[in-house]
């Protein structure tokens, strides 16, 4: 069966679908990170379906009860990369670097059609696979993404693999903006560059803000595209709300460097309620004083 | 006794052209890690990743993934201090075929406190999935990367450089989780490891012939501990056991045993040479071993203190067993 070939307008439709469903995870669980679900939804949206080649998953439709822990007795347990189709020469991998985007990877996988609806009801749910920061046998992940600055460096490993072997698919990453301020990255960056690794595409949600607040006042990560650049990637600069902008810079020419698309976004992106809490989006509660304010908001998506 | 060289590098290049999955990746220490010949012989799998460990670990990870074996040379203190995280959520947790293999173990360097890895077992051991191998000789040297290969998931390996003794047989090489018993007896049980062995051979003998009867088991496998060699040691013997370790003695091999006795109920005294909770610093092998207490003398001095009984032993008793070649540069 031929894969679907999405609109711009079903794109969006499907991001906009990812941000009422983490909405809904909010309300009912006590909060979820939604804020990452504002700014990611159209990046996640445009990579699944109008980026990433990726073959169809091979995933359970259903939510599995916990496979347990990788070990030397366990290392055929379901993985999370089940869910990207199977690793195939031609095909691209998709690394998922901040692991508490995991509700946005399980939402997007719901609205491509690659895990069920219902699955998602096992959100966060003890003792299921689709917990709140997943790890390697949770749906849509490749690897044990929750250490920040690792998955960049284990996503060019494969690339660099994959070079070796003369795959010709990608490696695309989703990294988060205030991870960059690891030393890894960036010792990841400067490797990606040495080896020529043209084969990686990183896609960044720049949303400005981490855990304590704006990134600028945290610990500034600017002028990101000259640093970047200046470390040897080719650099795009584009609205990540703008689904065409972002499908289009996956096609830019970036022969013998890594390629890296800066997706400018906003974490109250399609729900503005949240914008009066801004920078303080990590992790959202909602109280009973915005409850209905916020259910309200959410009939009428 | 005679002493190899650079057998780790002889023996590198051997396996690599034996098995093309096998890749080096060097954190800028490739020729004090005897690893230059094998760029010399395989530059196409030879990847050098700079001064930046911890994008080495988690790159090797990647690369695990596709079905190579990386093998990571740096010192071994570069290979846990400071990656510690990499290591474990990147390699470890998954459990992917990853050799690091660690040079310098214990106060093998002059180098000081940054270069020697003193600890490294201790924080290694406690790792669900890893496996852990202190090498003793060149014998080991020469099997381990076959043991390595053998196990299902991520090994760490202190690795000997330069000048190494070849204390065991050519032809016999290293077992996975199996000591090699040196000398049969049921006084007391001598498990030593590393560098270590070495003295403990030397003061065994003079003990030996001061007429006591030693069980002295040679320990390779650090993680897991699970040697029926080291039980049946440790009920055999009738005053108790003394381990010897090029480490601190927290967390270590004294450490492995004392779980084992604790654990099967043996009920016998266990002294625990090593480095005493201390970090070290630079001088010469020799020195080290002497002033943090890795020598044959303190062997000796624990033997007494388990057994009640002196034994009258000079230093000059033991440089008169002192192996040909041992002071050798």
């Amino acid at each position: 069966m031929p894969e679907k070939v999405y609109s711009k307008e079903e794109i969006q439709e499907v991001a906009t679908r990812v941000r009422k469903n983490i909405l809904r995870l909010t309300l009912e669980r006590g909060g979820c990170y939604l804020g990452q679900a504002c700014s990611s939804a159209e990046i996640f949206a445009s990579l699944y379906t109008g980026i990433l080649n990726l073959g169809p998953s091979l995933g359970s439709m259903d939510a599995i009860p916990f496979p347990g822990v990788p070990s030397p007795d366990n290392m055929d347990y379901p993985k999370g990369s089940l869910y990207h189709g199977a690793f195939e020469a031609d095909k691209d991998r998709f690394f998922v670097s901040p692991a508490h985007y995991a509700s946005v990877v399980y939402c997007t996988l719901a609205e491509t059609g690659r895990i069920s609806h219902q699955a998602i009801e096992k959100f966060n749910v003890d003792g299921w696979n689709m917990e709140m920061i997943g790890a390697e046998h949770s749906p849509g992940f490749e690897n044990t993404a929750g250490s920040l600055g690792q998955t960049i460096s284990i996503a060019c490993g494969t690339a660099h693999a994959r070079k070796l072997k003369n795959e010709t698919g990608r490696v695309f990453v989703l990294l988060s903006d205030g991870e960059i301020q690891e030393g890894q990255a960036w010792e990841a960056f400067q490797a990606a560059s040495f080896y020529k690794l043209d084969n990686v595409v990183v896609y960044i949600d720049v949303n400005g803000q981490q855990l304590e607040g704006y990134t600028k006042d945290v610990m500034d990560i600017e002028p990101l595209a000259a640093r970047l650049e200046a470390f040897g990637a080719k650099v795009m600069d584009v609205d990540g709300h703008d689904i065409q902008a972002m499908i289009d810079a996956s096609k830019v020419e970036h022969e013998g460097k890594p390629l890296v698309v800066l997706c400018r976004t906003s974490a109250a992106h399609g729900i503005p309620l949240l914008e009066k809490r801004k920078p303080f989006l990590h992790f959202v509660r909602v109280g009973d004083d915005e409850m209905d304010d916020f259910k309200k908001f959410y009939e009428q998506m | 006794m005679k002493i190899e060289v650079n057998t780790h590098e002889k023996n590198m290049i051997k396996w690599a052209s034996e098995h093309p999955e096998a890749v080096v990746l060097s954190g800028d220490l490739g020729s004090s890690c005897e690893i230059k010949g094998f760029l010399n012989t395989y530059p196409e799998r030879y990847f050098s990743l700079g001064i930046a460990e911890q994008n080495m670990v988690s790159w090797a990870a990647g690369l695990a993934r596709e079905g190579f074996r990386p093998y990571l040379h740096t010192f071994g203190v570069f290979l846990y201090r400071r990656v510690l995280d990499q290591l474990e959520m990147s390699v470890a947790y998954p459990n992917l075929p990853v050799t690091f293999v660690g040079f310098l173990p214990g106060i093998m360097t002059p180098g000081g406190v940054t270069h020697q890895a003193t600890n490294d077992i201790a924080v290694l051991r406690n790792i669900p999935n890893m496996t852990i191998f202190d090498i003793g000789d060149a014998t080991e040297i020469e099997s381990v990367l076959q043991v390595a290969h053998d196990v299902n998931g991520p090994v760490f390996i202190r690795m000997l450089r330069k000048e190494v003794p070849r204390l065991f047989p050519a032809n016999e090489p290293m077992v996975f989780n199996r000591g090699r018993v040196l000398t049969e007896g049921t006084d007391i049980a001598i498990f030593s490891s590393s560098i270590c062995t070495e003295e403990a051979m030397r003061a065994t003998k003079v003990l030996t012939e001061k007429g006591l009867s030693i069980q002295h088991v040679h320990i390779s496998t650090l993680k897991p501990f699970t040697d029926p060699t080291v039980v049946e040691t440790l009920k055999k013997v009738k005053y108790g056991a003394v381990t010897m370790e090029n480490h601190v003695t927290i967390g270590g091999l004294g450490s492995a045993v004392a779980d084992v006795i604790a654990e099967e109920g043996i009920g016998t005294k266990l002294i625990k040479v090593g480095i005493k909770d201390t970090y070290t610093h630079g001088a010469s092998k020799m020195y080290l071993m002497k002033k943090y207490g890795l020598d044959a003398m303190t062997l000796i001095q624990a033997v007494k203190n388990l057994t009640g009984k002196s034994f009258g032993i000079r230093e000059e008793d033991l440089e008169a067993v002192r192996f040909e070649d041992y002071t050798a540069v």
